[in-house]
């Protein structure tokens, strides 16, 4: 009688606790399709042509010239980024001695630096790029303020992933009598490039979702960041506002809160179709190892 | 001629001394293998045949290791060595890449470009490990879905690429299948005629089975090193007899 | 580990067990003879199914621990070992049965002469059956040694008898039936010697791996 008590009771904490998972499951999955949802539902009926016109004005509201200079400031800041933050991880993974203080204090130094809020690093783009550096509210400015950030999260994820690759890949290569640069470049890297992309698709998901940081050291004018002699040299030095901070204009002014969600929505799609190139990119390189 | 001459060797690492005063040769076309308790050393002095040891902090090294009489801590350049003395270790560990790229990866490594020189080695060197057969229509495909034994014959020829003189296996076939092993066994005994094969083994009936001489190694020292054939059947030493017969400790 | 001891020391004592009946199988034989006792001599012929038995328990015994500890060094000598001395023991046996035998058959008829060095045989090989085999249990290599060198008495002794019975044959040409009798038990008990001496080579090939001269291991 006991024992079947027993079973009975562990079948209800079974059944209880399994409930509680999947409930909380089905909760974020509501939760996340109800944003899309809303947002898609909202903004959807508002992307009009219009909202695609090269120029913007205070009539179509066009978000292109924000989408463009998005592009560019995920492009140039991924193109400063990645070689610092992949090359320090390697360092800090592959070269240095493991455990070393030295080590140990940049590790601190880059979690610091991950844990610092953007408008802080917005205040730090404007005091030094912006102003001291004389940038102005300027591409550049926000391109380097962005790098700043996003450099300790491409840093650890790539670090993280460096570390958790096999060292018998290492002593295999070792053995074979390949040198140190080629184990790292055509065995380790490899190995490791799943991980560095996530690194890199959180750095990309930081950079379009940024606002408060950008509104400091880019502004927030909305126009196409080329040069006068028009597409497709830039121009580094002129004010643009990226997808997030339109929306924030947009809805801020409460004149074109629809506009606003048909942007979100924009934003929304960009950041699914990139997404979704990294995961496709990602599978590729660990199927076939590069 | 020895390949290896290897005499009063002592290893430290850190203050720990893991080898103490080892002699110990191997000849061309025979299979040496090395037994004995888990930390008695014999790991490391296969590791140090090869300086993998040379990855791990803090250790040093005193005597004379030499392959074919030249002074492997002195006389060879690291990469040049490990290219002439092949390692296979226990796990088997294919790169993450195609069956053939893990092939041509040594080649590669030490210079060798060209396309046609590349397939040629790969369809040796498998043939060679005997295990063409079972690849060749899928060498474009990741060495990761292959079976444990398959791995493993596949790290043979992956050391077997860079055309070495010597193959030094650490414990193999201790993560195989007796039906791997076997393949495994059989395999090492048709390569011994081309090498010098260094093997280190808790497997008693595997030394029995494919070693021409054998050495014992306790806290160490090496105890003893004969003819497989004496050292399972009647062994000089006591510690030898009390860890063949399984009465160590 | 502590099971394999315990099956070694089970292989140990059930030689030594084997050793005793065949020793008193021998010397049962021998009193059998002496006395012309038809009893003793049917106990002893009776005794060898056992003597049989035994080596069969032992033999199995051996090839189980063969198969399933795949014994190296030390062990392996040793069950090979016990797996030869066997064989030589279980045809001891079979020499104190045929004696017998011989002897049942004599009962009756008067010897032709007395009965002195037959006796003398079959003390000298019941010592060395006796202390070749605990040659064996004591790993003792001068003990086996002797054993090998005291079969020149054995052979001596058969010799001697040879050489009486062709006289008593020659004085006699009646006395050649019964002589031709005590010749072949004069003859097992020589071949009783050899079988002690093959016993006491495999405890030296236990103990050295050497066999004759020739390196077997």
């Amino acid at each position: 009688m006991k024992i079947s008590f027993q079973k009975n009771n562990r079948k209800f904490s079974e059944i209880f606790l399994g409930a509680l998972t999947w409930g909380a499951a089905l909760l974020m999955c509501a939760v996340l399709i109800y944003i899309v949802g809303f947002i898609v539902w909202r903004g959807a009926p508002y992307l009009k042509p219009s909202l695609f016109s090269p120029v913007y004005n205070s009539v179509n509201v066009s978000l292109l010239p924000a989408l463009v200079s998005t592009v560019y400031m995920t492009v140039f800041a991924l193109a400063l980024a990645l070689p610092f933050g992949l090359g320090a991880a390697v360092y800090l993974a592959e070269y240095a001695r493991r455990g070393r203080k030295v080590v140990r204090m940049i590790r601190l130094a880059t979690e610091t630096l991950a844990g610092i809020p953007s408008i802080i690093h917005g205040l730090f783009g404007m005091l030094f790029f912006v102003t001291y550096l004389g940038w102005g509210f300027s591409l550049l400015a926000g391109v380097f303020t962005l790098t700043v950030m996003i450099l300790p999260l491409i840093m650890r994820a790539s670090e993280e992933a460096l570390l958790a690759t096999p060292d018998s890949y290492r002593e295999g290569a070792f053995a074979l009598g390949a040198g140190k640069l080629r184990v790292v470049f055509r065995i380790v890297l490899p190995a490791a490039a799943p991980g560095v992309l996530a690194g890199v698709i959180l750095a990309v998901g930081r950079i379009v979702g940024e606002t408060a940081a950008l509104i400091y050291t880019a502004g927030t004018v909305a126009q196409m960041p080329f040069a006068e002699t028009g597409p497709p040299l830039v121009d580094v030095f002129s004010s643009v506002r990226t997808l997030s901070v339109h929306m924030y204009a947009l809805t801020r002014e409460g004149l074109h809160t629809n506009e606003g969600f048909a942007t979100a929505a924009t934003l929304l799609i960009v950041v699914i179709a990139v997404n979704a190139a990294a995961a496709r990119l990602a599978g590729r390189v660990g199927r076939n190892g590069a | 001629m020895n390949v290896f001459d290897i005499a009063a060797l002592n290893l430290w690492y850190g203050n720990f001394q893991a080898l103490k005063e080892v002699s110990l040769a191997a000849a061309d076309a025979e299979i040496t293998a090395l037994i004995g308790p888990s930390g008695c050393g014999k790991s490391t002095l296969l590791k140090t045949l090869n300086r993998m040891n040379d990855l791990i902090p803090g250790c040093r090294i005193s005597g004379d290791a030499r392959l074919r009489g030249q002074d492997i801590y002195t006389e060879l350049p690291v990469n040049e060595l490990r290219r002439r003395v092949g390692m296979v270790f226990q796990k088997p560990n294919p790169f993450p890449m195609s069956v053939y790229d893990n092939i041509a990866f040594g080649p590669r490594a030490h210079g060798i470009k060209s396309r046609l020189a590349l397939d040629e080695t790969v369809e040796k060197t498998l043939r060679a490990a005997a295990i063409w057969d079972e690849v060749k229509d899928r060498l474009r495909k990741s060495a990761l879905g292959l079976s444990g034994g398959q791995q493993q014959r596949l790290c043979i020829a992956r050391a077997l690429a860079v055309t070495p003189e010597a193959l030094l296996l650490d414990e193999p076939t201790s993560a195989l299948d007796p039906i791997s092993t076997g393949k495994i066994e059989e395999l090492l005994l048709t390569l011994k005629k081309d090498y010098c094969i260094i093997i280190v083994t808790h497997n008693m009936q595997q030394a029995t089975r494919i070693s021409d001489k054998t050495a014992f190694f306790l806290l160490g020292e090496m105890i003893e090193y004969d003819h497989t054939k004496k050292i399972f059947s009647l062994p000089r030493d006591k510690r030898t007899e009390d860890y063949v017969t399984g009465r160590f400790g | 580990m502590r099971r394999f001891e315990a099956e070694l020391t089970e292989l140990n004592n059930s030689l030594i067990e084997m050793g005793a009946m065949i020793e008193a199988a021998i010397a049962e034989a021998a009193r059998a003879l002496a006395e012309q006792n038809r009893e003793i001599a049917e106990a002893v012929i009776s005794g060898d199914n056992q003597i049989d038995d035994k080596e069969k328990e032992i033999e199995s015994l051996c090839l189980r621990l063969l198969l399933a500890r795949q014994p190296v060094a030390r062990d392996f000598r040793q069950i090979s070992t016990a797996l030869k001395i066997v064989t030589d023991m279980e045809r001891i046996g079979d020499h104190a049965t045929d004696i017998s035998e011989i002897c049942l058959a004599l009962i009756g008829q008067p010897y032709i002469k007395k009965i002195e060095r037959i006796p003398r045989m079959a003390s000298a090989t019941t010592g060395m059956v006796t202390r070749s085999i605990d040659a064996y249990v004591r790993k003792d290599p001068e003990l086996a040694l002797a054993v090998i060198k005291s079969d020149d008495e054995v052979d001596g002794l058969y010799f001697a008898i040879r050489a009486e019975l062709i006289q008593l044959v020659h004085a006699d040409a009646a006395n050649g039936e019964q002589a031709f009798d005590l010749m072949q038990i004069a003859k097992y008990f020589e071949r009783i010697g050899d079988h002690a001496c093959n016993i006491a080579e495999w405890v030296i090939f236990f103990l050295t791996g050497r066999r004759k001269n020739k390196q077997l291991l």
